[in-house]
């Protein structure tokens, strides 16, 4: 039963070549270039495989690294307590950050004493490899969560995405409680 | 020579001019339309419908882009390169019969902006003259790169020219005549030409994807090897100029396979039309004949552009000079024989 390892097609497209002297209706070259039209002509009417971003968004695998979230929550708080591991494991030094400590009557948005008041992500020098969602050690941070790409800007500067882009939106927090206290 | 003939004549002129840009400006936008849906994409969609005004954008960004001017002593030459390369184009749709006639105010207009008697010399010897655009112009550029395209257009156009000039003979022996008016009158109803003499018509097809320098003949602007090939120097509107003198000699080449082989502007039952539906829309009907087969030849130029790689130098050569042009003086020793023996 065993085949010789040369005789053995995987794609079911193996054609052996040769060399032998082409025919005068092979020289001509004619017939294959009608049979290369006809191939061309077949894609001409294929479905086209385009995707028309941004109008339409290629769904996302569950482990794709887009952009940056910071986490809120089940009460909507804050995860995010400003340590600085996730600027110290960046190795694009990608993200900065000043700590801020929380004053009372602010315990229903942050949910640590000490919070971020600036956090700035450089989407420029980042390159999306998740050190910072692995050494963080508050859940705060994940590339996992937006199913977002960052867009393209003008200016360098609009690469800068603070707080106002990065902590995750409310509804979506409570949507997430939600959906957990449903099952 | 009275005032109306003069204003008919320049209506026809104007207005075989402006389609003559039309065609060559939504011709760049058909190339990308059909690259892209030959190969699996959706092409220019943007700007307009169907990214139908992408030509516009395209123009105008060229006007926009700064004139480079390569530090080069032919100063002028660099300027006159594109200018013959477009207005050769342009000229050749002179003698172009774009249909037969039509009858305003009592006038019969007569479809052709002039129709000379040696009109396909005309178009041959203006053709030729387009190779000065790309030779001048890559000479002038001052880069090794543009002379080698330039050297390279020059020679393929030359031998081509041989080939396709004696592929002309055989039609020219079977029609008697050199006026395309003529040549198209004769070939009213589905008498067309192409059926006598079919392998004539693979040599000019052939012949003309060399004259245009279209893939698979493109080895003057083969980016692979010579970036632009002789254009590579020029930028803004002159570059444009290059780029728009191709697709119109592409237009051009069209008109003339359709004219002479596919029976120009007559279709199936145009005596027909003419006694019921007067001379006006059956001539009407024939201009839209016309350009339906020309529109055919550019997406078959297209077509193949997509499909076929380029040639090697040498085998362009070959292909041109050792079977092209026995296989073109074969023919027309096989078109003497039939006309002896038939008529």
């Amino acid at each position: 039963m065993s085949t010789a390892i040369q005789n053995i097609s995987l794609s079911g497209k193996k054609k052996q070549v040769s060399n032998k002297e082409m025919t005068f209706l092979e020289r001509l070259y004619l017939v294959a270039i009608i049979k290369g039209l006809f191939i061309t002509i077949k894609h001409f009417f294929r479905k086209k495989a385009t995707i028309h971003y941004p109008e339409q968004v290629r769904t996302f695998s569950p482990v794709y690294r887009g952009r940056h979230m910071l986490k809120r929550d089940e009460q909507g708080r804050e995860n995010c307590t400003a340590c600085g591991l996730c600027a110290l494991s960046c190795p694009a030094e990608a993200i900065t950050m000043k700590a801020a400590e929380r004053k009372k009557g602010e315990e229903h948005l942050y949910r640590e004493e000490k919070y971020a008041e600036i956090y700035e992500i450089n989407m420029l020098r980042c390159i999306f490899c998740g050190l910072c969602e692995e050494a963080c050690p508050k859940d705060a941070i994940y590339l996992t969560l937006s199913k977002e790409l960052v867009p393209a800007q003008y200016d360098r500067e609009d690469f800068i995405f603070g707080k106002d882009k990065l902590v995750m939106p409310l509804e979506m927090a409570i949507k997430n409680t939600q959906l957990k206290n449903a099952n | 020579m009275d005032s109306a003939f003069i204003i008919e004549k320049s209506v026809v002129i104007v207005t075989v001019f402006a389609i003559t840009m039309i065609m060559a400006m939504y011709s760049t936008w058909a190339e990308r339309k059909v690259a892209a849906f030959l190969q699996d994409r959706v092409g220019p969609n943007r700007a307009g419908w169907g990214g139908l005004l992408q030509p516009l954008a395209d123009g105008m960004k060229l006007f926009a882009k700064e004139e480079f001017e390569p530090n080069t002593p032919n100063k002028f030459l660099f300027f006159v390169g594109p200018a013959i390369a477009m207005s050769t184009a342009l000229m050749t749709s002179a003698v172009i019969p774009w249909g037969d006639q039509l009858e305003v105010f009592g006038r019969t207009v007569q479809l052709q902006a002039t129709d000379i008697d040696v009109s396909l010399l005309y178009i041959f010897g203006v053709v030729s003259v387009g190779v000065y655009g790309i030779m001048i112009g890559g000479w002038a550029s001052n880069n090794k790169f543009s002379l080698m395209g330039a050297v390279r257009a020059a020679s393929q156009m030359v031998s081509y020219e041989i080939a396709m000039g004696l592929s002309m003979i055989a039609l020219l022996m079977m029609t008697g005549t050199l006026s395309l008016k003529e040549i198209s009158m004769q070939q009213s109803g589905m008498d067309w030409n192409v059926f006598y003499q079919p392998l004539g018509f693979l040599i000019f097809l052939i012949c003309a994807f060399a004259e245009t320098n279209r893939t698979p003949f493109d080895l003057a602007e083969c980016e692979s090897e010579l970036i632009g090939g002789y254009h590579t120097e020029y930028s803004s509107m002159k570059m444009g100029f290059y780029l728009f003198a191709e697709y119109a000699n592409m237009f051009i080449s069209s008109t003339v396979i359709a004219v002479l082989y596919f029976g120009g502007y007559n279709y199936p039952g145009m005596s027909w039309a003419v006694e019921n539906w007067g001379v006006n829309a059956a001539n009407i009907i024939g201009i839209g004949a016309l350009f339906i087969k020309l529109c055919f030849f550019i997406f078959f130029f297209m077509w193949v552009r997509w499909t076929i790689p380029r040639f090697r130098y040498d085998q362009l050569m070959h292909l041109g000079w050792k079977i092209l042009i026995p296989l073109s003086i074969v023919n027309i020793i096989i078109t003497g024989i039939c006309i002896l023996a038939f008529k």
